[in-house]
Protein backbone atom coordinates (compact mmCIF):
# COMPACT_ATOMS: atom_id res chain seq x y z
CA UNK A 1 0.00 0.00 0.00
CA UNK A 2 1.25 3.60 -0.48
CA UNK A 3 0.82 5.84 2.10
CA UNK A 4 -1.47 8.88 1.96
CA UNK A 5 1.55 11.77 2.66
CA UNK A 6 3.48 9.98 -0.73
CA UNK A 7 -0.02 10.27 -2.43
CA UNK A 8 0.33 13.65 -2.03
CA UNK A 9 3.94 14.02 -3.14
CA UNK A 10 2.91 11.87 -6.35
CA UNK A 11 0.51 14.36 -7.06
CA UNK A 12 2.38 17.28 -7.15
CA UNK A 13 5.17 15.10 -9.13
CA UNK A 14 2.50 15.03 -11.55
CA UNK A 15 1.62 18.11 -12.00
CA UNK A 16 5.49 18.83 -12.31
CA UNK A 17 6.04 16.42 -15.01
CA UNK A 18 3.10 17.48 -17.11
CA UNK A 19 3.62 20.91 -17.07
CA UNK A 20 6.36 21.33 -20.21
CA UNK A 21 4.17 19.19 -22.31
CA UNK A 22 0.98 21.81 -21.33
CA UNK A 23 3.45 25.00 -22.11
CA UNK A 24 5.52 23.69 -24.90
CA UNK A 25 2.06 22.01 -26.79
CA UNK A 26 -0.59 24.79 -25.75
CA UNK A 27 1.99 28.30 -26.80
CA UNK A 28 2.93 26.30 -30.23
CA UNK A 29 -0.12 24.57 -31.24
CA UNK A 30 -3.67 25.70 -29.25
CA UNK A 31 -2.44 29.42 -29.03
CA UNK A 32 -1.44 29.68 -32.93
CA UNK A 33 -4.64 27.82 -33.90
CA UNK A 34 -6.76 30.26 -31.92
CA UNK A 35 -4.90 33.20 -33.44
CA UNK A 36 -5.22 31.95 -36.87
CA UNK A 37 -8.91 31.73 -36.64
CA UNK A 38 -8.79 35.47 -35.15
CA UNK A 39 -6.76 36.41 -37.94
CA UNK A 40 -9.03 35.10 -40.55
CA UNK A 41 -11.07 37.50 -39.61
CA UNK A 42 -9.26 40.30 -40.06
CA UNK A 43 -7.73 41.86 -43.19
CA UNK A 44 -3.63 41.81 -42.97
CA UNK A 45 -1.14 41.66 -45.86
CA UNK A 46 2.41 41.86 -44.87
CA UNK A 47 3.54 43.33 -48.12
CA UNK A 48 0.70 46.58 -46.98
CA UNK A 49 1.98 47.32 -44.27
CA UNK A 50 0.22 50.70 -43.70
CA UNK A 51 -3.16 49.30 -44.41
CA UNK A 52 -2.96 47.87 -40.41
CA UNK A 53 -5.35 44.85 -39.55
CA UNK A 54 -8.80 46.08 -40.04
CA UNK A 55 -11.80 43.89 -38.34
CA UNK A 56 -13.74 42.55 -41.30
CA UNK A 57 -15.96 39.61 -40.05
CA UNK A 58 -16.46 36.76 -42.41
CA UNK A 59 -14.93 39.36 -45.19
CA UNK A 60 -12.06 37.00 -45.79
CA UNK A 61 -14.39 33.50 -45.99
CA UNK A 62 -17.27 35.47 -48.44
CA UNK A 63 -14.11 36.28 -50.67
CA UNK A 64 -12.67 32.53 -50.50
CA UNK A 65 -16.21 31.40 -51.48
CA UNK A 66 -15.80 33.74 -54.46
CA UNK A 67 -12.65 32.59 -55.52
CA UNK A 68 -13.10 30.20 -58.04
CA UNK A 69 -9.14 29.37 -57.36
CA UNK A 70 -10.63 27.93 -53.51
CA UNK A 71 -13.51 26.14 -55.05
CA UNK A 72 -11.11 24.05 -57.61
CA UNK A 73 -8.42 23.56 -54.55
CA UNK A 74 -11.52 22.03 -52.13
CA UNK A 75 -12.78 19.54 -54.71
CA UNK A 76 -8.86 18.25 -55.93
CA UNK A 77 -8.61 17.62 -51.97
CA UNK A 78 -11.72 16.04 -51.36
CA UNK A 79 -11.23 13.90 -54.90
CA UNK A 80 -8.09 13.08 -53.83
CA UNK A 81 -9.03 11.99 -50.52
CA UNK A 82 -11.71 9.89 -51.83
CA UNK A 83 -9.46 8.00 -54.50
CA UNK A 84 -6.26 7.45 -52.83
CA UNK A 85 -7.97 6.44 -48.69
CA UNK A 86 -10.02 3.68 -50.02
CA UNK A 87 -7.31 2.18 -52.77
CA UNK A 88 -4.65 2.54 -49.52
CA UNK A 89 -7.50 0.72 -47.51
CA UNK A 90 -7.64 -2.50 -49.56
CA UNK A 91 -4.28 -2.53 -51.00
CA UNK A 92 -3.18 -2.17 -47.39
CA UNK A 93 -5.69 -5.18 -46.15
CA UNK A 94 -4.24 -7.53 -49.08
CA UNK A 95 -0.96 -6.74 -48.43
CA UNK A 96 -1.72 -7.79 -44.37
CA UNK A 97 -2.77 -10.59 -45.52
CA UNK A 98 -0.27 -11.82 -47.48
CA UNK A 99 2.63 -10.56 -45.13
CA UNK A 100 0.37 -12.90 -42.05
CA UNK A 101 0.74 -15.87 -44.93
CA UNK A 102 4.84 -15.18 -45.91
CA UNK A 103 6.47 -17.04 -42.91
CA UNK A 104 9.98 -17.23 -44.83
CA UNK A 105 11.74 -13.93 -45.31
CA UNK A 106 9.10 -11.97 -43.46
CA UNK A 107 11.31 -9.61 -42.35
CA UNK A 108 12.47 -8.37 -45.15
CA UNK A 109 8.57 -8.22 -46.21
CA UNK A 110 8.53 -5.83 -43.79
CA UNK A 111 11.52 -3.96 -44.10
CA UNK A 112 10.67 -3.40 -47.39
CA UNK A 113 7.23 -2.28 -46.58
CA UNK A 114 8.65 0.46 -43.84
CA UNK A 115 11.39 1.93 -46.51
CA UNK A 116 8.28 4.12 -48.59
CA UNK A 117 6.86 4.78 -45.42
CA UNK A 118 9.87 6.22 -43.56
CA UNK A 119 11.89 8.06 -46.45
CA UNK A 120 11.17 11.89 -46.70
CA UNK A 121 7.76 12.79 -48.94
CA UNK A 122 10.18 15.29 -50.90
CA UNK A 123 12.18 11.90 -52.16
CA UNK A 124 9.66 10.10 -52.80
CA UNK A 125 8.01 12.74 -55.20
CA UNK A 126 10.83 12.90 -56.88
CA UNK A 127 11.06 9.52 -57.33
CA UNK A 128 7.85 9.20 -58.50
CA UNK A 129 8.27 11.84 -61.40
CA UNK A 130 11.68 10.44 -62.42
CA UNK A 131 9.26 6.92 -62.98
CA UNK A 132 6.49 8.95 -64.63
CA UNK A 133 9.03 11.18 -67.09
CA UNK A 134 10.66 8.00 -67.91
CA UNK A 135 7.55 6.16 -68.59
CA UNK A 136 6.26 8.89 -70.46
CA UNK A 137 9.54 9.32 -72.59
CA UNK A 138 8.83 5.68 -73.91
CA UNK A 139 5.11 6.47 -74.24
CA UNK A 140 5.74 10.10 -75.97
CA UNK A 141 3.35 11.21 -73.41
CA UNK A 142 3.68 14.21 -71.04
CA UNK A 143 2.08 13.07 -67.82
CA UNK A 144 2.59 16.78 -65.91
CA UNK A 145 1.57 19.18 -68.79
CA UNK A 146 -1.88 17.57 -68.16
CA UNK A 147 -4.58 18.72 -66.05
CA UNK A 148 -6.46 15.16 -65.78
CA UNK A 149 -3.05 13.31 -66.11
CA UNK A 150 -0.91 14.49 -63.95
CA UNK A 151 -2.72 13.68 -60.95
CA UNK A 152 -1.85 10.11 -61.91
CA UNK A 153 1.88 10.53 -60.60
CA UNK A 154 0.94 12.37 -57.43
CA UNK A 155 -1.75 9.82 -56.75
CA UNK A 156 0.70 6.65 -57.31
CA UNK A 157 3.43 8.22 -55.18
CA UNK A 158 0.59 8.80 -52.19
CA UNK A 159 -0.73 4.75 -52.53
CA UNK A 160 2.97 3.65 -52.76
CA UNK A 161 4.32 6.03 -49.81
CA UNK A 162 1.16 5.00 -47.43
CA UNK A 163 -0.11 1.83 -48.15
CA UNK A 164 2.98 -0.12 -46.45
CA UNK A 165 2.10 1.90 -43.56
CA UNK A 166 -1.24 1.04 -43.40
CA UNK A 167 0.05 -2.85 -44.13
CA UNK A 168 1.81 -2.66 -41.21
CA UNK A 169 -0.99 -1.56 -38.64
CA UNK A 170 -3.59 -4.21 -40.05
CA UNK A 171 -0.88 -6.64 -40.05
CA UNK A 172 -1.28 -5.85 -35.95
CA UNK A 173 -4.48 -6.17 -35.96
CA UNK A 174 -4.75 -9.01 -37.79
CA UNK A 175 -2.21 -10.41 -35.40
CA UNK A 176 -4.54 -9.80 -32.13
CA UNK A 177 -7.40 -12.35 -33.54
CA UNK A 178 -7.43 -15.21 -31.79
CA UNK A 179 -6.08 -18.46 -34.23
CA UNK A 180 -8.53 -20.99 -32.87
CA UNK A 181 -11.58 -18.63 -34.33
CA UNK A 182 -10.05 -19.79 -37.37
CA UNK A 183 -9.42 -23.64 -36.38
CA UNK A 184 -13.07 -24.02 -34.97
CA UNK A 185 -14.06 -22.58 -38.63
CA UNK A 186 -12.36 -24.94 -40.42
CA UNK A 187 -13.71 -27.36 -38.83
CA UNK A 188 -17.35 -26.28 -39.55
CA UNK A 189 -16.19 -26.30 -42.97
CA UNK A 190 -16.14 -22.70 -43.30
CA UNK A 191 -14.32 -21.68 -46.89
CA UNK A 192 -11.52 -19.01 -46.45
CA UNK A 193 -13.70 -16.55 -48.14
CA UNK A 194 -16.48 -16.87 -45.86
CA UNK A 195 -13.75 -16.80 -42.64
CA UNK A 196 -12.38 -13.25 -43.96
CA UNK A 197 -15.92 -12.33 -44.06
CA UNK A 198 -17.34 -13.73 -40.82
CA UNK A 199 -14.07 -13.75 -38.84
CA UNK A 200 -11.16 -11.41 -39.86
CA UNK A 201 -13.01 -8.49 -41.16
CA UNK A 202 -15.79 -7.81 -38.43
CA UNK A 203 -12.96 -8.33 -36.00
CA UNK A 204 -10.67 -6.30 -37.72
CA UNK A 205 -12.83 -2.91 -38.47
CA UNK A 206 -11.29 -0.85 -35.36
CA UNK A 207 -8.52 -1.21 -37.02
CA UNK A 208 -9.58 -0.44 -40.41
CA UNK A 209 -11.39 2.60 -39.01
CA UNK A 210 -8.13 3.66 -37.02
CA UNK A 211 -6.26 3.52 -40.14
CA UNK A 212 -8.49 5.38 -42.49
CA UNK A 213 -8.96 7.98 -39.81
CA UNK A 214 -4.92 8.52 -40.03
CA UNK A 215 -5.18 8.17 -43.70
CA UNK A 216 -8.14 10.83 -44.42
CA UNK A 217 -6.84 13.34 -42.03
CA UNK A 218 -3.18 13.00 -43.57
CA UNK A 219 -4.84 13.40 -47.37
CA UNK A 220 -7.25 16.09 -46.86
CA UNK A 221 -3.79 18.18 -45.91
CA UNK A 222 -1.36 16.96 -48.11
CA UNK A 223 0.86 19.35 -49.30
CA UNK A 224 4.66 17.95 -49.81
CA UNK A 225 3.78 15.62 -52.51
CA UNK A 226 1.91 18.09 -54.93
CA UNK A 227 4.36 20.87 -54.20
CA UNK A 228 7.64 18.84 -55.15
CA UNK A 229 5.58 16.78 -58.04
CA UNK A 230 3.86 19.16 -59.90
CA UNK A 231 3.96 22.99 -57.99
CA UNK A 232 0.08 22.31 -58.54
CA UNK A 233 0.53 22.95 -61.96
CA UNK A 234 -0.32 22.50 -64.74
CA UNK A 235 -1.59 26.12 -63.86
CA UNK A 236 -3.84 25.22 -60.74
CA UNK A 237 -4.71 21.85 -61.66
CA UNK A 238 -3.54 19.74 -59.31
CA UNK A 239 -3.16 22.17 -56.21
CA UNK A 240 -5.15 21.22 -53.38
CA UNK A 241 -6.69 23.70 -50.99
CA UNK A 242 -2.90 23.53 -48.13
CA UNK A 243 -0.87 24.44 -51.12
CA UNK A 244 -3.26 27.27 -52.33
CA UNK A 245 -3.18 28.28 -48.36
CA UNK A 246 0.50 28.65 -48.21
CA UNK A 247 0.56 30.55 -51.61
CA UNK A 248 -1.65 32.62 -50.01
CA UNK A 249 0.35 33.06 -47.21
CA UNK A 250 3.75 32.39 -47.99
CA UNK A 251 3.97 33.79 -51.16
CA UNK A 252 1.53 36.69 -51.59
CA UNK A 253 1.85 37.10 -47.98
CA UNK A 254 -1.68 37.88 -47.52
CA UNK A 255 -1.96 36.77 -43.91
CA UNK A 256 -6.05 37.50 -43.40
CA UNK A 257 -7.02 35.53 -46.23
CA UNK A 258 -4.85 32.98 -46.28
CA UNK A 259 -5.54 32.16 -42.15
CA UNK A 260 -8.69 31.79 -43.63
CA UNK A 261 -7.87 28.82 -45.94
CA UNK A 262 -5.69 27.56 -43.56
CA UNK A 263 -8.49 27.61 -40.78
CA UNK A 264 -10.65 25.69 -43.38
CA UNK A 265 -8.01 23.04 -43.93
CA UNK A 266 -8.02 22.71 -39.86
CA UNK A 267 -12.01 22.51 -39.54
CA UNK A 268 -12.33 20.00 -42.46
CA UNK A 269 -10.20 17.84 -40.44
CA UNK A 270 -11.34 18.21 -37.44
CA UNK A 271 -15.27 17.50 -38.40
CA UNK A 272 -14.01 14.66 -40.10
CA UNK A 273 -11.86 13.48 -37.13
CA UNK A 274 -15.03 13.75 -35.64
CA UNK A 275 -16.82 11.64 -37.47
CA UNK A 276 -14.44 9.11 -36.74
CA UNK A 277 -14.58 9.12 -33.06
CA UNK A 278 -18.11 8.46 -33.60
CA UNK A 279 -17.76 5.50 -36.04
CA UNK A 280 -15.07 3.86 -33.90
CA UNK A 281 -16.84 3.90 -30.91
CA UNK A 282 -20.16 2.56 -32.97
CA UNK A 283 -17.85 -0.24 -34.34
CA UNK A 284 -16.27 -1.53 -30.93
CA UNK A 285 -19.85 -1.26 -29.44
CA UNK A 286 -20.91 -3.92 -32.30
CA UNK A 287 -17.86 -6.29 -31.52
CA UNK A 288 -18.65 -5.56 -27.50
CA UNK A 289 -22.37 -6.96 -27.97
CA UNK B 1 1.81 -18.85 -54.55
CA UNK B 2 1.91 -16.46 -51.80
CA UNK B 3 6.03 -16.22 -52.19
CA UNK B 4 5.66 -14.93 -55.75
CA UNK B 5 2.97 -12.46 -54.42
CA UNK B 6 5.75 -11.30 -52.11
CA UNK B 7 8.62 -11.39 -54.28
CA UNK B 8 6.25 -8.81 -56.51
CA UNK B 9 5.36 -7.00 -53.37
CA UNK B 10 8.66 -6.53 -52.51
CA UNK B 11 9.50 -5.07 -55.91
CA UNK B 12 7.13 -2.30 -56.10
CA UNK B 13 8.06 -1.37 -52.85
CA UNK B 14 11.80 -1.06 -53.68
CA UNK B 15 11.91 -0.85 -57.19
CA UNK B 16 11.60 3.19 -57.48
CA UNK B 17 14.30 3.28 -55.10
CA UNK B 18 16.29 1.53 -56.92
CA UNK B 19 15.72 3.22 -59.76
CA UNK B 20 16.68 6.57 -58.49
CA UNK B 21 20.01 4.97 -57.24
CA UNK B 22 20.67 3.57 -60.51
CA UNK B 23 19.69 6.81 -62.51
CA UNK B 24 21.72 8.87 -59.92
CA UNK B 25 24.63 7.43 -61.08
CA UNK B 26 24.03 7.77 -64.91
CA UNK B 27 24.91 11.02 -67.17
CA UNK B 28 22.33 13.75 -67.38
CA UNK B 29 21.27 13.02 -70.68
CA UNK B 30 20.75 9.38 -69.64
CA UNK B 31 18.79 9.67 -67.19
CA UNK B 32 15.48 10.10 -69.24
CA UNK B 33 16.00 7.47 -71.56
CA UNK B 34 13.28 5.50 -70.53
CA UNK B 35 15.20 2.23 -68.95
CA UNK B 36 17.73 2.81 -66.46
CA UNK B 37 19.80 0.09 -66.75
CA UNK B 38 21.45 -0.10 -69.79
CA UNK B 39 23.67 2.53 -69.64
CA UNK B 40 25.35 1.46 -66.49
CA UNK B 41 28.92 1.54 -68.48
CA UNK B 42 28.82 5.27 -68.49
CA UNK B 43 28.05 5.26 -64.76
CA UNK B 44 29.74 7.86 -62.30
CA UNK B 45 29.58 9.28 -58.79
CA UNK B 46 29.78 12.66 -60.60
CA UNK B 47 26.60 14.10 -59.61
CA UNK B 48 27.81 12.86 -55.98
CA UNK B 49 31.01 15.02 -56.76
CA UNK B 50 29.33 18.05 -58.02
CA UNK B 51 26.17 17.71 -55.08
CA UNK B 52 29.06 17.67 -52.23
CA UNK B 53 31.47 20.14 -53.84
CA UNK B 54 29.40 22.77 -55.89
CA UNK B 55 26.20 22.28 -53.86
CA UNK B 56 27.76 21.90 -50.76
CA UNK B 57 25.11 19.63 -49.55
CA UNK B 58 27.20 18.49 -46.45
CA UNK B 59 25.48 21.89 -44.74
CA UNK B 60 21.64 20.62 -45.26
CA UNK B 61 23.00 17.37 -43.83
CA UNK B 62 24.32 19.10 -40.93
CA UNK B 63 21.18 21.29 -40.47
CA UNK B 64 19.13 17.66 -40.61
CA UNK B 65 21.02 16.54 -37.78
CA UNK B 66 21.31 19.58 -35.54
CA UNK B 67 17.75 19.94 -35.56
CA UNK B 68 16.82 16.08 -35.18
CA UNK B 69 19.31 16.06 -32.03
CA UNK B 70 18.29 19.06 -30.09
CA UNK B 71 14.45 17.88 -30.89
CA UNK B 72 14.98 14.09 -29.93
CA UNK B 73 17.28 15.90 -26.56
CA UNK B 74 14.71 18.49 -25.18
CA UNK B 75 11.31 16.25 -26.87
CA UNK B 76 12.23 12.96 -25.24
CA UNK B 77 12.81 13.67 -21.92
CA UNK B 78 9.88 16.19 -21.87
CA UNK B 79 7.68 13.15 -23.10
CA UNK B 80 9.16 10.58 -20.61
CA UNK B 81 7.96 12.66 -17.51
CA UNK B 82 4.61 13.21 -19.10
CA UNK B 83 4.52 9.90 -19.99
CA UNK B 84 5.23 8.34 -16.27
CA UNK B 85 2.80 10.77 -14.96
CA UNK B 86 -0.03 9.56 -17.40
CA UNK B 87 1.30 5.99 -16.33
CA UNK B 88 1.69 5.90 -12.64
CA UNK B 89 0.61 8.92 -10.99
CA UNK B 90 -2.15 10.18 -9.66
CA UNK B 91 -4.11 13.22 -11.41
CA UNK B 92 -7.03 13.93 -12.76
CA UNK B 93 -8.39 14.35 -16.66
CA UNK B 94 -5.62 11.96 -18.16
CA UNK B 95 -8.37 10.39 -20.54
CA UNK B 96 -8.98 13.88 -21.82
CA UNK B 97 -5.35 15.34 -21.68
CA UNK B 98 -4.50 12.40 -23.91
CA UNK B 99 -7.44 13.36 -26.25
CA UNK B 100 -6.21 16.38 -26.60
CA UNK B 101 -2.77 15.33 -27.38
CA UNK B 102 -4.02 12.66 -30.24
CA UNK B 103 -6.34 16.22 -31.45
CA UNK B 104 -3.19 18.17 -31.77
CA UNK B 105 -0.94 15.79 -33.23
CA UNK B 106 -3.93 15.51 -35.86
CA UNK B 107 -3.43 19.23 -36.67
CA UNK B 108 -2.97 20.02 -40.08
CA UNK B 109 0.39 21.97 -39.66
CA UNK B 110 -0.60 24.75 -42.75
CA UNK B 111 -3.11 25.95 -40.09
CA UNK B 112 -0.28 27.01 -37.65
CA UNK B 113 1.99 28.39 -40.17
CA UNK B 114 1.15 31.70 -40.10
CA UNK B 115 1.11 32.31 -36.46
CA UNK B 116 4.23 30.57 -36.02
CA UNK B 117 5.90 32.35 -38.58
CA UNK B 118 4.73 35.80 -36.77
CA UNK B 119 6.07 34.62 -33.25
CA UNK B 120 9.60 33.35 -34.46
CA UNK B 121 9.88 36.76 -36.72
CA UNK B 122 8.74 38.98 -34.05
CA UNK B 123 11.34 36.98 -31.35
CA UNK B 124 14.49 36.93 -34.13
CA UNK B 125 14.05 33.28 -34.31
CA UNK B 126 13.18 32.56 -37.93
CA UNK B 127 16.19 31.03 -39.85
CA UNK B 128 17.74 29.73 -37.11
CA UNK B 129 17.67 26.15 -35.12
CA UNK B 130 15.47 27.37 -32.62
CA UNK B 131 13.43 28.20 -34.94
CA UNK B 132 12.64 24.83 -36.26
CA UNK B 133 13.23 22.70 -32.74
CA UNK B 134 10.55 24.56 -31.32
CA UNK B 135 7.89 23.21 -33.77
CA UNK B 136 8.94 20.02 -34.00
CA UNK B 137 9.53 19.57 -30.26
CA UNK B 138 5.83 20.59 -30.57
CA UNK B 139 4.81 18.01 -33.15
CA UNK B 140 6.65 15.20 -31.99
CA UNK B 141 5.40 15.54 -28.48
CA UNK B 142 1.73 13.74 -28.74
CA UNK B 143 3.21 10.78 -30.84
CA UNK B 144 5.49 10.46 -28.29
CA UNK B 145 3.56 10.92 -24.81
CA UNK B 146 1.07 8.11 -26.31
CA UNK B 147 4.00 5.96 -27.47
CA UNK B 148 5.54 5.91 -23.62
CA UNK B 149 2.31 6.14 -22.06
CA UNK B 150 1.66 2.55 -23.14
CA UNK B 151 5.24 1.18 -22.65
CA UNK B 152 4.80 2.61 -18.79
CA UNK B 153 1.86 0.68 -18.51
CA UNK B 154 2.81 -2.83 -19.80
CA UNK B 155 5.89 -2.81 -17.21
CA UNK B 156 5.31 -4.41 -14.05
CA UNK B 157 4.47 -2.40 -11.46
CA UNK B 158 5.68 -4.69 -8.42
CA UNK B 159 9.43 -3.46 -9.04
CA UNK B 160 8.22 0.31 -8.72
CA UNK B 161 6.08 -0.81 -5.72
CA UNK B 162 9.29 -2.90 -4.01
CA UNK B 163 11.86 -0.65 -4.82
CA UNK B 164 9.54 2.46 -2.74
CA UNK B 165 8.71 -0.24 -0.20
CA UNK B 166 13.17 0.05 0.64
CA UNK B 167 12.86 3.56 1.01
CA UNK B 168 13.44 4.81 -2.51
CA UNK B 169 12.33 8.23 -3.29
CA UNK B 170 9.65 8.25 -6.88
CA UNK B 171 12.67 9.86 -8.50
CA UNK B 172 15.19 7.28 -7.98
CA UNK B 173 12.66 4.37 -8.97
CA UNK B 174 12.33 6.32 -12.00
CA UNK B 175 16.10 6.65 -12.62
CA UNK B 176 17.25 3.33 -11.36
CA UNK B 177 13.91 1.00 -12.18
CA UNK B 178 11.73 2.34 -14.45
CA UNK B 179 14.03 4.11 -17.46
CA UNK B 180 16.04 1.02 -17.71
CA UNK B 181 13.07 -1.47 -18.51
CA UNK B 182 11.54 1.13 -20.59
CA UNK B 183 14.89 1.45 -22.35
CA UNK B 184 13.53 0.10 -25.94
CA UNK B 185 10.45 2.31 -25.81
CA UNK B 186 12.34 5.28 -25.61
CA UNK B 187 14.46 3.91 -28.47
CA UNK B 188 11.43 3.28 -30.30
CA UNK B 189 10.24 6.71 -29.69
CA UNK B 190 13.53 8.56 -30.58
CA UNK B 191 13.43 6.68 -34.02
CA UNK B 192 9.92 8.00 -34.96
CA UNK B 193 11.30 11.51 -33.46
CA UNK B 194 14.46 10.91 -36.05
CA UNK B 195 12.48 10.01 -39.04
CA UNK B 196 9.95 12.78 -38.31
CA UNK B 197 12.56 15.78 -37.71
CA UNK B 198 14.57 14.06 -40.69
CA UNK B 199 11.25 14.40 -43.50
CA UNK B 200 9.42 17.18 -42.35
CA UNK B 201 9.10 20.02 -45.63
CA UNK B 202 6.36 22.34 -44.52
CA UNK B 203 7.90 24.10 -41.24
CA UNK B 204 11.20 24.11 -42.83
CA UNK B 205 10.51 25.49 -45.98
CA UNK B 206 8.27 28.59 -44.18
CA UNK B 207 10.60 28.76 -41.40
CA UNK B 208 13.94 29.50 -43.10
CA UNK B 209 15.12 31.48 -45.66
CA UNK B 210 18.65 30.52 -47.27
CA UNK B 211 20.94 27.75 -47.21
CA UNK B 212 22.64 28.28 -43.21
CA UNK B 213 19.72 26.64 -41.75
CA UNK B 214 17.71 24.73 -44.27
CA UNK B 215 17.38 21.17 -44.06
CA UNK B 216 17.70 18.16 -46.46
CA UNK B 217 14.21 17.99 -47.93
CA UNK B 218 14.15 21.73 -48.31
CA UNK B 219 17.43 21.87 -49.93
CA UNK B 220 16.96 18.83 -52.26
CA UNK B 221 13.29 20.53 -53.21
CA UNK B 222 14.34 24.08 -53.91
CA UNK B 223 17.40 22.55 -56.13
CA UNK B 224 15.38 22.39 -59.18
CA UNK B 225 16.12 25.85 -60.63
CA UNK B 226 13.13 27.76 -62.26
CA UNK B 227 13.83 26.24 -66.05
CA UNK B 228 15.68 23.54 -65.83
CA UNK B 229 15.81 21.10 -63.17
CA UNK B 230 19.45 19.51 -62.68
CA UNK B 231 18.23 15.90 -61.57
CA UNK B 232 21.51 14.26 -61.68
CA UNK B 233 22.30 16.14 -58.67
CA UNK B 234 18.84 16.26 -57.21
CA UNK B 235 18.60 11.99 -57.52
CA UNK B 236 22.14 11.86 -55.44
CA UNK B 237 20.56 14.31 -53.38
CA UNK B 238 16.99 12.57 -52.87
CA UNK B 239 19.89 9.36 -52.56
CA UNK B 240 21.68 10.56 -49.46
CA UNK B 241 18.83 11.86 -48.24
CA UNK B 242 17.40 8.20 -47.80
CA UNK B 243 20.32 6.28 -46.68
CA UNK B 244 19.94 7.25 -43.23
CA UNK B 245 16.44 6.29 -43.48
CA UNK B 246 17.62 3.02 -45.13
CA UNK B 247 20.08 2.44 -41.91
CA UNK B 248 17.43 3.44 -39.11
CA UNK B 249 14.61 1.08 -40.92
CA UNK B 250 17.13 -2.14 -41.35
CA UNK B 251 18.52 -1.52 -37.79
CA UNK B 252 15.42 -1.17 -35.83
CA UNK B 253 12.21 -2.29 -37.82
CA UNK B 254 10.95 -4.13 -34.76
CA UNK B 255 11.23 -1.22 -32.89
CA UNK B 256 9.98 0.96 -35.59
CA UNK B 257 6.91 -1.72 -36.04
CA UNK B 258 6.51 -1.67 -32.26
CA UNK B 259 6.03 1.98 -31.57
CA UNK B 260 3.82 2.34 -34.94
CA UNK B 261 1.38 -0.61 -33.75
CA UNK B 262 1.06 0.50 -30.53
CA UNK B 263 -0.71 3.72 -30.53
CA UNK B 264 -3.24 2.25 -33.51
CA UNK B 265 -4.76 -0.69 -32.20
CA UNK B 266 -5.28 -0.10 -28.39
CA UNK B 267 -7.06 2.67 -30.27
Amino acid sequence: MIPRDRHATDSRLARLFVAPVIVIVGFTAIVPIASTAWAALHQRDLRLPWLGRPFIGLGNFIEAIGDRRVGEAVLHTLAFTAITVPIELLLGLAVALLMQHVHRGRAVVRASALLPWAIPTVVAALVWRLVFDNIGAALGFEWFSSPRAAWVPIVVADVWKTTPFVAVLLLAGLQTIDPELYDSARLDGASSLRQLFTITLPLLAPTMIVSAAFRTLDALRIFDLPYVMTGGGPGTATEPLSLYAFIALMERLRFGYGSALSISVFALTFLVALAFVGSLGRATYVEQS
Amino acid sequence: MSRLLAALLIALLLGPIVWMLAASVLPENEIFSGAPVHGLTSASLDHYRALFDERGFLLPIRNSLIVAGLTTLIALPCATLCAYALARLPMRGKGLFLALLLAVSMFPQISVVAPLFLVLRASGLIDTYPGLVLPYVTFTMPLAVWLLTGFFRQLPRDLEDAAMIDGASRLRVIRDVVLPLAAPGLASTAILMFLYCWNEFLFALSFTFGPDHQTVPVAIALFRGRYQIAWGEVLAGAAVATLPVVIVVLAFQRRIVAGLTSGAIKG
